[in-house]
Protein backbone atom coordinates (compact mmCIF):
# COMPACT_ATOMS: atom_id res chain seq x y z
CA UNK A 1 0.00 0.00 0.00
CA UNK A 2 2.80 2.56 0.88
CA UNK A 3 4.43 1.81 -2.58
CA UNK A 4 1.01 2.83 -4.30
CA UNK A 5 1.42 6.01 -2.61
CA UNK A 6 4.50 6.23 -3.42
CA UNK A 7 4.50 6.28 -6.70
CA UNK A 8 1.18 8.08 -6.62
CA UNK A 9 2.97 11.08 -5.16
CA UNK A 10 6.49 10.44 -6.80
CA UNK A 11 3.99 11.25 -10.45
CA UNK A 12 3.30 14.73 -8.89
CA UNK A 13 5.79 16.25 -7.16
CA UNK A 14 9.46 14.52 -8.47
CA UNK A 15 8.55 12.99 -11.92
CA UNK A 16 6.15 16.11 -12.55
CA UNK A 17 4.95 15.62 -16.93
CA UNK A 18 5.61 19.33 -17.08
CA UNK A 19 8.43 20.47 -14.66
CA UNK A 20 10.54 17.50 -15.12
CA UNK A 21 9.73 16.23 -18.44
CA UNK A 22 8.03 19.10 -20.65
CA UNK A 23 5.15 16.68 -21.77
CA UNK A 24 1.99 17.83 -22.71
CA UNK A 25 3.49 21.16 -23.49
CA UNK A 26 1.99 22.43 -26.92
CA UNK A 27 -1.61 21.89 -24.74
CA UNK A 28 -0.87 23.68 -21.60
CA UNK A 29 0.46 26.35 -23.21
CA UNK A 30 -2.45 26.63 -25.79
CA UNK A 31 -5.15 25.91 -23.71
CA UNK A 32 -3.91 27.85 -20.11
CA UNK A 33 -5.41 31.33 -20.89
CA UNK A 34 -8.03 31.12 -18.03
CA UNK A 35 -8.28 28.81 -14.83
CA UNK A 36 -11.61 27.19 -16.25
CA UNK A 37 -10.22 25.76 -19.37
CA UNK A 38 -7.42 24.62 -17.67
CA UNK A 39 -8.88 23.32 -14.67
CA UNK A 40 -11.08 20.99 -17.91
CA UNK A 41 -8.12 19.98 -19.77
CA UNK A 42 -6.32 19.04 -16.35
CA UNK A 43 -9.59 16.98 -15.52
CA UNK A 44 -9.57 15.36 -18.60
CA UNK A 45 -5.79 14.64 -18.68
CA UNK A 46 -5.86 12.84 -15.15
CA UNK A 47 -9.00 10.73 -16.34
CA UNK A 48 -7.53 9.52 -19.73
CA UNK A 49 -3.84 9.02 -18.02
CA UNK A 50 -6.47 6.81 -15.47
CA UNK A 51 -7.67 4.92 -18.32
CA UNK A 52 -5.30 4.19 -20.92
CA UNK A 53 -1.89 3.63 -18.49
CA UNK A 54 -3.54 0.14 -16.86
CA UNK A 55 -4.69 -0.74 -20.27
CA UNK A 56 -1.20 -0.22 -21.89
CA UNK A 57 -0.22 -2.27 -19.15
CA UNK A 58 -2.00 -5.11 -19.61
CA UNK A 59 -1.01 -5.12 -23.29
CA UNK A 60 2.41 -4.53 -22.32
CA UNK A 61 2.67 -7.42 -20.50
CA UNK A 62 0.33 -9.98 -21.57
CA UNK A 63 0.87 -8.84 -25.79
CA UNK A 64 3.93 -6.95 -26.32
CA UNK A 65 6.88 -8.15 -24.03
CA UNK A 66 9.20 -11.02 -24.50
CA UNK A 67 7.53 -13.72 -23.64
CA UNK A 68 4.49 -12.22 -22.77
CA UNK A 69 2.52 -14.46 -25.22
CA UNK A 70 3.29 -17.14 -23.03
CA UNK A 71 -0.09 -17.79 -22.10
CA UNK A 72 -1.01 -19.05 -25.73
CA UNK A 73 0.90 -21.92 -25.83
CA UNK A 74 5.24 -22.68 -25.57
CA UNK A 75 5.37 -22.25 -29.09
CA UNK A 76 4.72 -18.18 -28.64
CA UNK A 77 7.13 -18.09 -25.43
CA UNK A 78 9.85 -16.46 -27.35
CA UNK A 79 7.98 -13.79 -29.15
CA UNK A 80 9.07 -10.32 -28.85
CA UNK A 81 6.65 -7.53 -30.18
CA UNK A 82 7.90 -4.94 -28.39
CA UNK A 83 8.75 -2.83 -31.89
CA UNK A 84 4.90 -2.57 -32.17
CA UNK A 85 4.55 -0.87 -28.92
CA UNK A 86 4.25 2.74 -30.65
CA UNK A 87 1.69 1.71 -32.81
CA UNK A 88 -0.26 -0.48 -30.45
CA UNK A 89 0.04 2.38 -27.08
CA UNK A 90 -1.49 5.21 -29.80
CA UNK A 91 -4.15 3.31 -31.44
CA UNK A 92 -5.06 2.58 -27.48
CA UNK A 93 -4.89 5.82 -26.95
CA UNK A 94 -6.91 7.44 -29.70
CA UNK A 95 -9.93 4.38 -29.38
CA UNK A 96 -10.04 5.19 -26.13
CA UNK A 97 -9.96 8.74 -26.12
CA UNK A 98 -12.58 8.27 -28.85
CA UNK A 99 -15.26 5.74 -26.50
CA UNK A 100 -14.55 7.78 -23.23
CA UNK A 101 -16.17 10.90 -25.59
CA UNK A 102 -19.69 8.91 -26.48
CA UNK A 103 -19.85 7.38 -23.01
CA UNK A 104 -19.40 10.22 -21.39
CA UNK A 105 -21.54 12.04 -23.62
CA UNK A 106 -24.06 9.37 -23.55
CA UNK A 107 -24.16 9.20 -19.67
CA UNK A 108 -22.78 12.58 -18.07
CA UNK A 109 -24.39 15.53 -20.49
CA UNK A 110 -23.01 17.97 -17.42
CA UNK A 111 -19.13 16.66 -17.86
CA UNK A 112 -19.00 16.90 -21.53
CA UNK A 113 -19.94 20.23 -21.52
CA UNK A 114 -17.21 20.89 -19.36
CA UNK A 115 -14.49 18.47 -21.06
CA UNK A 116 -16.13 18.08 -24.08
CA UNK A 117 -14.11 20.27 -26.49
CA UNK A 118 -11.35 19.13 -24.59
CA UNK A 119 -11.53 15.26 -24.95
CA UNK A 120 -10.37 15.21 -28.54
CA UNK A 121 -7.08 17.46 -28.03
CA UNK A 122 -6.03 14.39 -25.66
CA UNK A 123 -5.30 11.74 -28.62
CA UNK A 124 -2.26 14.09 -29.48
CA UNK A 125 -1.47 15.35 -25.88
CA UNK A 126 2.24 14.00 -25.41
CA UNK A 127 1.90 13.03 -21.64
CA UNK A 128 -0.70 10.63 -22.38
CA UNK A 129 2.01 8.50 -24.45
CA UNK A 130 4.90 9.06 -22.45
CA UNK A 131 2.62 7.89 -19.88
CA UNK A 132 2.29 4.75 -21.78
CA UNK A 133 6.39 4.71 -22.69
CA UNK A 134 7.65 5.69 -18.83
CA UNK A 135 5.01 2.79 -17.49
CA UNK A 136 7.14 0.66 -20.44
CA UNK A 137 10.30 1.86 -19.05
CA UNK A 138 10.07 1.44 -15.86
CA UNK A 139 8.44 -1.54 -15.56
CA UNK A 140 6.37 -1.94 -13.09
CA UNK A 141 5.28 -5.01 -11.30
CA UNK A 142 1.62 -4.97 -10.62
CA UNK A 143 -1.61 -3.14 -12.54
CA UNK A 144 -2.02 -1.34 -9.38
CA UNK A 145 1.60 0.26 -9.72
CA UNK A 146 0.60 1.45 -13.20
CA UNK A 147 -2.35 2.76 -12.44
CA UNK A 148 -1.84 4.89 -9.45
CA UNK A 149 1.59 5.94 -11.37
CA UNK A 150 -0.77 7.08 -14.05
CA UNK A 151 -3.56 8.88 -12.08
CA UNK A 152 -0.72 10.66 -9.81
CA UNK A 153 1.21 11.90 -13.33
CA UNK A 154 -2.17 13.35 -14.62
CA UNK A 155 -2.86 15.04 -11.40
CA UNK A 156 0.35 16.43 -11.81
CA UNK A 157 -0.12 17.96 -14.72
CA UNK A 158 -3.60 19.05 -13.86
CA UNK A 159 -1.88 20.96 -10.93
CA UNK A 160 0.72 22.60 -13.38
CA UNK A 161 -1.54 23.59 -15.89
CA UNK A 162 -4.41 24.97 -13.18
CA UNK A 163 -0.76 26.89 -11.22
CA UNK A 164 0.43 28.49 -14.56
CA UNK A 165 -3.45 29.28 -15.64
CA UNK A 166 -3.72 31.52 -12.28
CA UNK A 167 -0.34 33.13 -13.26
CA UNK A 168 -1.38 34.08 -16.52
CA UNK A 169 -4.90 35.61 -15.02
CA UNK A 170 -2.72 37.83 -12.93
CA UNK A 171 0.29 38.67 -15.44
CA UNK A 172 -2.31 40.46 -17.62
CA UNK A 173 -2.50 43.34 -15.14
CA UNK A 174 1.42 43.82 -14.88
CA UNK A 175 4.11 45.72 -17.05
CA UNK A 176 6.06 43.17 -19.12
CA UNK A 177 8.01 44.28 -21.66
CA UNK A 178 6.63 44.03 -24.95
CA UNK A 179 8.25 41.03 -26.99
CA UNK A 180 8.04 39.30 -24.05
CA UNK A 181 4.26 39.54 -23.71
CA UNK A 182 2.24 36.36 -23.90
CA UNK A 183 4.41 33.33 -25.02
CA UNK A 184 7.52 34.43 -23.47
CA UNK A 185 6.84 35.50 -20.30
CA UNK A 186 4.73 32.11 -20.10
CA UNK A 187 7.90 29.93 -21.18
CA UNK A 188 10.08 32.10 -18.44
CA UNK A 189 7.49 31.26 -15.38
CA UNK A 190 7.37 28.06 -16.06
CA UNK A 191 10.95 27.56 -16.32
CA UNK A 192 10.87 29.09 -12.79
CA UNK A 193 8.07 27.19 -11.37
CA UNK A 194 10.02 23.90 -12.72
CA UNK A 195 13.02 25.37 -10.23
CA UNK A 196 10.96 25.54 -7.85
CA UNK A 197 9.50 21.70 -8.04
CA UNK A 198 12.91 20.75 -8.18
CA UNK A 199 13.45 21.06 -4.52
CA UNK A 200 10.81 18.15 -4.52
CA UNK A 201 13.82 15.85 -6.47
CA UNK A 202 16.10 15.57 -2.84
CA UNK A 203 12.55 13.94 -1.47
CA UNK A 204 13.44 9.84 -1.51
CA UNK A 205 10.63 7.52 -1.27
CA UNK B 1 15.86 31.68 -62.48
CA UNK B 2 13.43 28.79 -62.45
CA UNK B 3 10.57 30.88 -64.22
CA UNK B 4 13.16 31.04 -67.31
CA UNK B 5 14.01 26.87 -67.38
CA UNK B 6 10.28 25.92 -66.45
CA UNK B 7 8.04 27.83 -68.71
CA UNK B 8 6.41 25.31 -70.12
CA UNK B 9 5.33 24.06 -66.41
CA UNK B 10 1.86 25.51 -64.92
CA UNK B 11 4.31 26.42 -62.00
CA UNK B 12 7.38 26.06 -61.47
CA UNK B 13 9.51 23.74 -58.95
CA UNK B 14 10.82 26.58 -56.58
CA UNK B 15 7.82 29.21 -57.47
CA UNK B 16 7.62 31.90 -55.60
CA UNK B 17 4.67 30.69 -53.76
CA UNK B 18 6.66 27.37 -52.73
CA UNK B 19 10.04 29.28 -51.75
CA UNK B 20 7.88 30.81 -49.30
CA UNK B 21 6.88 27.66 -47.41
CA UNK B 22 10.37 26.82 -46.76
CA UNK B 23 11.46 30.20 -45.93
CA UNK B 24 8.44 31.21 -43.49
CA UNK B 25 9.13 28.65 -40.90
CA UNK B 26 12.07 29.65 -40.33
CA UNK B 27 11.22 33.36 -38.91
CA UNK B 28 8.02 34.53 -39.17
CA UNK B 29 6.17 31.28 -39.18
CA UNK B 30 8.82 29.48 -36.33
CA UNK B 31 7.13 26.33 -35.61
CA UNK B 32 8.56 26.56 -31.75
CA UNK B 33 8.65 30.29 -31.28
CA UNK B 34 5.43 31.15 -33.02
CA UNK B 35 3.27 28.27 -33.59
CA UNK B 36 3.70 26.86 -30.73
CA UNK B 37 4.10 23.46 -31.93
CA UNK B 38 6.24 20.45 -30.88
CA UNK B 39 7.74 21.97 -27.79
CA UNK B 40 7.32 18.90 -25.86
CA UNK B 41 9.89 16.42 -26.68
CA UNK B 42 12.26 19.60 -28.02
CA UNK B 43 13.23 20.86 -24.99
CA UNK B 44 13.95 17.53 -22.38
CA UNK B 45 16.71 16.37 -25.67
CA UNK B 46 18.85 19.58 -25.58
CA UNK B 47 21.57 18.95 -23.03
CA UNK B 48 23.96 17.94 -26.10
CA UNK B 49 23.93 19.50 -29.70
CA UNK B 50 24.36 15.55 -30.79
CA UNK B 51 21.21 14.59 -29.52
CA UNK B 52 19.52 18.04 -31.01
CA UNK B 53 20.93 17.00 -34.11
CA UNK B 54 19.91 13.46 -34.31
CA UNK B 55 16.40 14.16 -33.24
CA UNK B 56 16.07 17.35 -35.81
CA UNK B 57 16.99 14.46 -38.76
CA UNK B 58 14.41 11.94 -37.26
CA UNK B 59 11.62 14.86 -36.99
CA UNK B 60 12.38 15.85 -40.62
CA UNK B 61 12.03 12.73 -42.28
CA UNK B 62 8.66 11.89 -40.19
CA UNK B 63 7.66 15.29 -41.18
CA UNK B 64 8.56 14.83 -44.39
CA UNK B 65 7.33 10.99 -45.50
CA UNK B 66 4.33 12.03 -43.13
CA UNK B 67 3.00 15.38 -45.16
CA UNK B 68 3.68 13.01 -48.40
CA UNK B 69 2.00 10.40 -47.50
CA UNK B 70 -0.98 11.84 -45.85
CA UNK B 71 -0.79 14.65 -48.82
CA UNK B 72 -1.34 11.14 -51.37
CA UNK B 73 -4.48 9.89 -49.21
CA UNK B 74 -6.16 13.25 -48.79
CA UNK B 75 -9.12 12.52 -51.17
CA UNK B 76 -9.39 8.65 -49.81
CA UNK B 77 -9.25 9.99 -45.84
CA UNK B 78 -12.67 9.91 -44.66
CA UNK B 79 -13.37 12.84 -42.25
CA UNK B 80 -14.26 11.49 -39.34
CA UNK B 81 -11.44 8.91 -38.72
CA UNK B 82 -8.43 11.28 -40.17
CA UNK B 83 -7.06 11.38 -36.76
CA UNK B 84 -6.35 7.75 -36.07
CA UNK B 85 -5.11 7.47 -39.63
CA UNK B 86 -2.93 10.03 -39.11
CA UNK B 87 -1.22 8.89 -36.07
CA UNK B 88 -1.45 5.19 -37.66
CA UNK B 89 0.72 6.86 -40.79
CA UNK B 90 3.25 8.52 -38.00
CA UNK B 91 3.30 5.85 -35.76
CA UNK B 92 4.56 3.68 -38.24
CA UNK B 93 6.87 6.01 -39.55
CA UNK B 94 8.13 6.39 -36.05
CA UNK B 95 9.06 3.38 -35.79
CA UNK B 96 11.22 2.75 -38.65
CA UNK B 97 13.42 5.95 -36.89
CA UNK B 98 13.50 4.10 -33.66
CA UNK B 99 14.38 0.77 -35.30
CA UNK B 100 17.40 2.72 -37.45
CA UNK B 101 18.86 4.89 -34.37
CA UNK B 102 19.28 1.41 -32.57
CA UNK B 103 21.05 -0.17 -34.89
CA UNK B 104 23.32 2.82 -35.52
CA UNK B 105 23.52 5.17 -32.65
CA UNK B 106 22.83 3.03 -29.60
CA UNK B 107 24.10 5.79 -27.24
CA UNK B 108 21.83 8.21 -28.52
CA UNK B 109 19.20 6.12 -28.94
CA UNK B 110 19.14 5.26 -25.20
CA UNK B 111 20.06 9.20 -23.78
CA UNK B 112 16.68 10.22 -26.06
CA UNK B 113 14.95 7.13 -24.63
CA UNK B 114 10.99 7.57 -24.41
CA UNK B 115 11.35 11.52 -26.77
CA UNK B 116 11.97 8.78 -29.64
CA UNK B 117 8.61 7.41 -29.06
CA UNK B 118 7.02 10.75 -28.24
CA UNK B 119 7.25 11.91 -32.21
CA UNK B 120 4.25 10.82 -33.00
CA UNK B 121 2.24 13.21 -30.47
CA UNK B 122 4.66 15.85 -31.88
CA UNK B 123 2.40 18.82 -32.07
CA UNK B 124 4.53 19.75 -35.25
CA UNK B 125 3.73 16.41 -36.77
CA UNK B 126 -0.37 16.75 -36.68
CA UNK B 127 0.06 20.10 -36.89
CA UNK B 128 1.49 20.55 -40.11
CA UNK B 129 -0.37 17.52 -41.54
CA UNK B 130 -3.77 18.50 -40.19
CA UNK B 131 -3.55 22.48 -41.49
CA UNK B 132 -1.28 21.66 -44.64
CA UNK B 133 -1.09 18.14 -45.90
CA UNK B 134 -5.06 17.80 -46.10
CA UNK B 135 -4.99 20.57 -48.35
CA UNK B 136 -2.36 20.32 -50.51
CA UNK B 137 -0.26 18.53 -52.99
CA UNK B 138 2.24 16.27 -52.38
CA UNK B 139 5.30 18.41 -53.12
CA UNK B 140 4.15 21.55 -51.36
CA UNK B 141 3.84 19.32 -48.55
CA UNK B 142 7.21 17.95 -48.90
CA UNK B 143 8.47 21.57 -48.95
CA UNK B 144 6.20 22.68 -45.54
CA UNK B 145 7.47 19.33 -43.95
CA UNK B 146 11.41 20.47 -44.85
CA UNK B 147 10.58 24.24 -44.02
CA UNK B 148 9.56 23.47 -40.41
CA UNK B 149 11.51 20.86 -39.50
CA UNK B 150 14.23 22.83 -40.43
CA UNK B 151 13.13 25.99 -38.15
CA UNK B 152 12.00 23.58 -35.42
CA UNK B 153 15.67 22.28 -35.80
CA UNK B 154 17.44 25.67 -35.26
CA UNK B 155 15.76 26.18 -32.43
CA UNK B 156 16.79 22.94 -30.94
CA UNK B 157 19.76 23.08 -32.24
CA UNK B 158 20.68 27.02 -30.87
CA UNK B 159 19.06 26.01 -27.16
CA UNK B 160 21.51 23.04 -27.15
CA UNK B 161 24.73 24.85 -28.27
CA UNK B 162 23.79 27.47 -25.38
CA UNK B 163 23.32 24.50 -22.56
CA UNK B 164 26.30 22.32 -23.70
CA UNK B 165 28.89 25.08 -23.83
CA UNK B 166 27.94 26.55 -20.21
CA UNK B 167 26.80 23.35 -18.32
CA UNK B 168 29.79 20.94 -20.26
CA UNK B 169 31.96 23.78 -21.69
CA UNK B 170 31.73 20.93 -24.71
CA UNK B 171 30.41 21.07 -28.45
CA UNK B 172 29.80 18.11 -29.97
CA UNK B 173 31.50 16.19 -26.86
CA UNK B 174 34.65 18.62 -28.00
CA UNK B 175 36.19 20.50 -25.17
CA UNK B 176 35.50 24.22 -26.10
CA UNK B 177 36.51 26.07 -22.86
CA UNK B 178 40.49 25.70 -22.67
CA UNK B 179 41.70 23.94 -19.56
CA UNK B 180 43.34 27.39 -18.60
CA UNK B 181 40.45 28.70 -17.76
CA UNK B 182 39.35 26.00 -15.84
CA UNK B 183 42.60 26.12 -13.99
CA UNK B 184 41.57 29.64 -13.27
CA UNK B 185 38.88 28.80 -11.41
CA UNK B 186 36.29 28.69 -13.93
CA UNK B 187 33.09 25.99 -13.49
CA UNK B 188 30.84 24.44 -15.49
CA UNK B 189 27.42 25.51 -14.79
CA UNK B 190 25.55 22.43 -13.85
CA UNK B 191 22.48 24.63 -13.47
CA UNK B 192 22.09 24.88 -17.24
CA UNK B 193 21.95 21.02 -18.07
CA UNK B 194 18.64 20.81 -15.23
CA UNK B 195 15.40 21.06 -17.35
CA UNK B 196 13.91 24.39 -16.24
CA UNK B 197 16.82 26.01 -17.91
CA UNK B 198 15.54 25.20 -21.44
CA UNK B 199 12.46 27.01 -20.97
CA UNK B 200 14.57 29.83 -20.11
CA UNK B 201 16.67 29.85 -22.66
CA UNK B 202 13.54 29.31 -25.35
CA UNK B 203 11.97 32.07 -23.37
CA UNK B 204 14.87 34.11 -24.08
CA UNK B 205 15.12 33.82 -27.82
CA UNK B 206 11.97 34.58 -28.24
CA UNK B 207 12.08 37.82 -26.98
CA UNK B 208 15.06 38.24 -29.16
CA UNK B 209 13.16 37.37 -32.16
CA UNK B 210 9.81 39.66 -30.88
CA UNK B 211 11.91 42.63 -30.36
CA UNK B 212 13.84 42.66 -33.82
CA UNK B 213 10.34 41.78 -35.94
CA UNK B 214 7.77 43.86 -33.66
CA UNK B 215 4.77 42.36 -35.89
CA UNK B 216 4.89 39.37 -33.83
CA UNK B 217 4.27 40.58 -30.29
CA UNK B 218 0.77 39.31 -28.34
CA UNK B 219 -1.37 42.18 -26.78
CA UNK B 220 -1.23 39.46 -24.25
Amino acid sequence: MTELVNIFVKGIFIDNMIFAYFLGMCSYLAVSKTVKTGVGLGAAVIFVLGITVPINYLLENYVLKEGALAWLGDDFATVDLSFLSFIMFIAVIASMVQLVEMIVEKFAPALYGALGIFLPLIAVNCSILGGALFMQERQYSTIAEATSFGLGSGVGWFLAIVAIAAIREKIKYSHVPAPLRGLGITFIITGLMGIAFMSFMGIEL
Amino acid sequence: MAETVTVEEKEPLFSKKNRQLLIDPLNDQNPITIQVLGICSALAITTQVKNAVVMTISVMFVMMAGNVIVSLLRNGIPDRIRIIVQLVIVAALVILVDQVLKAFVYDVSKQLSVFVGLIITNCIIMGRLEAFALANKPWPSLLDGFGNAIGYGWVLVVVAVVREIFGAGKIFGIQIIPDAVYAFGYMNNNFVILPPMALIIVGIIIWIQRSKNTALIESH
